[in-house]
């Protein structure tokens, strides 16, 4: 199938790729996916204390078009409070990059992996 | 130099070897005339060129040209041996054995075949992806009609002991019919050596036209059929329907040369396959290769990138065309049914690619596909999450994945 | 050489021949994933729109042929009642084991108060196929009136149209048909490709099983070049449709009034131009054929598949009620687009050499 302009683009050039420190209080976690299903996705936020996401990276196995939208999302979240960002839908990735049909469920993952994040930063504060 | 993209798919579907086209050229033009008209030299002349095709195929697996029949290709050469022979024998005999790494032609024959009542034995493979020789033993019964099990595979390029299986076929008095889409031309096929009944092949897959094939039929002792498709009775009446002079000519040339070439040509590609193999893996850690290494033909590789998915490193090969699975069945991403056969995790199967090399792969395009590789592997790897907890020491089987 | 036997196989046409030549050489699987294959697909789909557009219809499964595409239209609706005309090419007749058979009139068209007759005597309905025009007489047949018979009481319908496209203007849909069948080299396409046209809601058994293509009606991989050879010979052919009938009306009617005491089969019905079936009275097809060899001439004496049994005599004829006597002096002159006028008149010349010999030794 072809990938759009945007999938090539985030695939070839991948904005914030790599890992945060997971033992950080400032720093959520998200892993989503499985790699029987041939994706998965690590995504990672650090919040400072207004609830901004100050930073985002991720780290993708899958597809071109998985890689795109845990990239793509990386780049909406950041500067947005955890609030902002948690309310990210995955049509608005899907559409954002033209997925096909079968390439929807890329798009949820990554909605998914917003979500996981930020539940894993709030359950180390909720503690506190 | 190099021109891109670099065709690496040869167990899909080969080019047409100019030499073929050549040939087959004039009876698209000129030599017009349909083989079957009687009454006219358009007719003869077009015979006559089919006939000689006929030998040529005969030659090259050591057959009686009256034994070989023409079909639109292998899947159709399949269908036809399996559905053929099952219905022509069932009063008496109603079982079948085949193997779970056939070709989906087969597999899906045999389904249908269950369908209408008759029993399938579908022999697993070991890891090597080669059958076990006394499970099939076992599996014979008075009640089974024919055995069929291909001669290479399209996916993994492993060699089935065909000696060994039309021997233990001849002996239970089972035909024996073997796919040889992917081994013509690759590997010496002796109809008499091997006690092979009936046997498929593919001219696309010998740089021969793509909408032609042929199936061999077992004159003595007799290998009897019910036709699937009906009419005109041509093809001693086992296929009607006009045969294509071109391609029948493109065919018969197409095995010719594979049967001058393919020694010398073993040995290219087994040169190019060893190179291209040796610097991956002197690049490359956590590369597995997916079937027997030495019982395999020399022009494939089917290997597994750990933590690496093969949709997203085919999208940065996209200048090399090499497949992720079988051509069939790629469109959807289902895991190969090859590689989960011979025990291959789930996981690994989606790291997978196939790589074929062939007759018109040069070391420049080995060389450049395998930095291609290299590069975008570890540039995936180091964007991907299970590389990183590998190298990290994690265990991914122990992490609950919600598999979604 | 003279060729004037276009129903057995038909010379490619230049157009088909430029477009299968330009994928000859191409790499590549249409099945694949990667470039090449999408490529190859995406011509290929572009071909098969180009035949929907040009004969209507809304589904296409290549095959390999005319006769596969026959085999797969009657044996893959399942176990109904099938009916077909007396005249049907064997791969319509040969289908399935025992079809219900609709007999035609002694000018060779489909009797329609039999077919009525028939229709009525089934309680459940089935499939009915009847060609569109036949092969050895060139007898066009009523096939939207027998659709609508069998429509009526909800019977689905076939017709193979290989010998009609390119020489009589008709479309898919209104000939109220579900299913018709095109052999490529037939309307000057290459050899070894044919396509079945049906209903997007009709879904037949596949005769042969694999890897799911053509909508899992055909597997197999699919021939891009003969399959742009086919696209390309169906334009060319429709797009000369009417210039080219003229002209072969104007054979036809050269050759069939050549001789005063020759009879022409199926004269009384509507007839394409481009076949002759005739008959020299006392001297047989064989002895004609062997005549006209001699001179270069290319003719036949029957449906190609079935000549080597020239001596049982024509089916068609013998649906038709011609005794087996006459039908044994009757040969096929048939023409297409790249038929000269010379070569009708090399016909007509040796034609009547054979004839006056035979007055001759009918004299001695």
């Amino acid at each position: 199938m072809a990938y759009s302009e945007k999938v090539i683009d985030h695939y070839e050039n991948p904005r914030n790729v790599g890992s945060l420190d997971a033992a950080d209080d400032a720093v959520g976690t998200g892993l989503v996916g499985a790699p029987a299903c041939g994706d998965v996705m690590k995504l990672q936020i650090k919040v400072n204390d207004q609830g901004v996401i100050e930073d985002a990276k991720f780290k993708t196995f899958g597809c071109g078009s998985a890689i795109a939208s845990s990239s793509l999302v990386t780049e909406w979240i950041k500067g947005k409070t955890i609030d902002e960002a948690s309310i990210i839908k995955n049509t608005e990735i899907a559409q954002h990059l033209s997925l096909p049909p079968v390439k929807i469920h890329c798009s949820m993952l990554a909605e998914d992996a917003i979500r996981a994040a930020i539940q894993d930063y709030k359950q180390k504060h909720s503690t506190v | 130099m190099v021109t891109r993209p670099i065709y690496l798919d040869y167990q899909s579907t080969t080019p047409c070897d100019p030499r073929v086209l050549e040939t087959m050229i004039p009876y698209f033009t000129e030599e017009f005339g349909n083989p079957h008209s009687r009454s006219h030299a358009y007719g003869w002349r077009a015979e006559e060129a089919v006939e000689t095709a006929r030998v040529q195929i005969a030659k090259i697996i050591n057959a009686d040209p009256r034994e070989v029949i023409f079909t639109s290709g292998a899947t159709e050469s399949n269908n036809l041996a399996l559905k053929g022979v099952a219905h022509f024998y069932k009063a008496k005999k109603d079982h079948i054995i085949t193997c779970v790494t056939e070709h989906k032609c087969v597999l899906d024959s045999c389904r249908h075949l269950e369908q209408d009542g008759f029993k399938v034995t579908y022999l697993p493979v070991e890891k090597n992806g080669i059958i076990d020789l006394n499970r099939l033993k076992d599996a014979i019964t008075d009640r089974t009609s024919i055995v069929s099990i291909m001669a290479v595979n399209n996916e993994i390029g492993v060699i089935q002991p065909l000696t060994e299986i039309g021997k233990i076929c001849r002996e239970a008095g089972v035909f024996f019919h073997t796919d040889a889409a992917q081994a013509i031309g690759k590997i010496p096929m002796d109809v008499e050596a091997m006690n092979i009944d009936l046997l498929s092949l593919s001219s696309h897959k010998i740089y021969g036209p793509k909408g032609v094939g042929a199936l061999y039929v077992r004159r003595k002792p007799r290998v009897r059929l019910v036709s699937l498709i009906d009419g005109g009775g041509q093809e001693r009446g086992m296929r009607s329907g006009t045969l294509s002079t071109p391609l029948c000519v493109g065919l018969g040339m197409a095995c010719e040369i594979a049967g001058q070439e393919m020694v010398a040509e073993n040995l290219t590609l087994l040169a190019l396959r060893d190179r291209f193999y040796k610097k991956i893996t002197s690049k490359l850690e956590e590369v597995y290769i997916n079937g027997d290494f030495d019982k395999r033909i020399p022009g494939n590789l089917n290997l597994s990138f750990a933590h690496v998915e093969g949709e997203g490193l085919m999208m940065g090969i996209k200048e090399l065309a090499v497949s992720s699975g079988s051509a069939c069945t790629s469109a959807s991403l289902e895991p190969s049914y090859v590689l989960r056969a011979l025990g291959v995790k789930v996981e690994m199967a989606h790291t997978s690619l196939r790589i074929g090399f062939g007759r018109f792969t040069t070391q420049e395009e080995v060389e450049y596909a395998a930095e291609k590789i290299i590069t975008e592997v570890l540039r995936l790897r180091d964007m991907s999450p299970l590389w990183e907890m590998s190298r990290q020491g994690i265990d991914i089987e122990s992490i609950q994945w919600a598999e979604h | 050489m003279i060729y004037l036997d276009y129903n057995a196989s038909v010379p490619i046409r230049p157009k088909a021949r430029e477009a299968l030549m330009g994928v000859l050489e191409a790499q590549g699987n249409p099945s694949s994933p990667h470039f090449l294959g999408r490529q190859l697909r995406s011509f290929v789909d572009n071909a098969r729109k180009e035949i929907l557009k040009a004969v209507g219809g809304e589904r296409l499964v290549f095959t390999s042929g005319g006769t596969e595409a026959n085999g797969l239209a009657l044996a893959g609706v399942g176990a109904v009642p099938i009916l077909v005309s007396s005249i049907e090419h064997p791969s319509v007749l040969k289908a399935v084991p025992h079809p219900h058979v609709i007999p035609v009139t002694k000018d060779g068209v489909v009797d329609l108060e039999s077919l009525e007759n028939i229709l009525g005597s089934f309680g459940t309905p089935g499939l009915l196929s009847i060609m569109f025009v036949n092969n050895e007489t060139g007898v066009i047949q009523p096939v939207q009136e027998a659709a609508l018979l069998a429509k009526a009481k909800g019977w689905k319908v076939h017709t193979d149209a290989s010998q009609a496209l390119g020489h009589i203007p008709f479309s898919f849909e209104d000939l109220s048909v579900d299913m018709m069948t095109f052999s490529s080299h037939k309307c000057g396409g290459p050899v070894g490709i044919g396509a079945l046209i049906l209903k997007e809601d009709l879904h037949l058994q596949p005769l042969v099983r694999g890897g799911g293509q053509e909508y899992g009606m055909r597997s197999g991989t699919l021939s891009s070049p003969l399959i742009l050879g086919f696209a390309a010979a169906v334009k060319d052919a429709l797009k000369e449709q009417s210039v080219v009938s003229q002209r072969l009306r104007g054979f036809q009617q050269k050759i069939e009034q050549a001789l005063p005491n020759a009879i022409v089969y199926g004269q009384n019905s509507p007839r394409v131009a481009h076949v002759s079936c005739i008959g020299m009275p006392a001297v047989s097809s064989q002895l004609q054929l062997m005549a006209f060899d001699l001179k270069d001439i290319a003719v036949a004496a029957g449906a190609a598949c079935s000549s080597g049994a020239m001596k049982k005599g024509s089916p068609v004829l013998a649906a038709m009620g011609i005794p087996l006597t006459e039908a044994q002096g009757a040969i096929r002159v048939s023409t297409g687009w790249n038929s000269q006028e010379s070569e009708i008149d090399a016909f007509i010349s040796e034609w009547k050499n054979i004839h006056s010999k035979q007055l001759t030794k009918e004299a001695i």
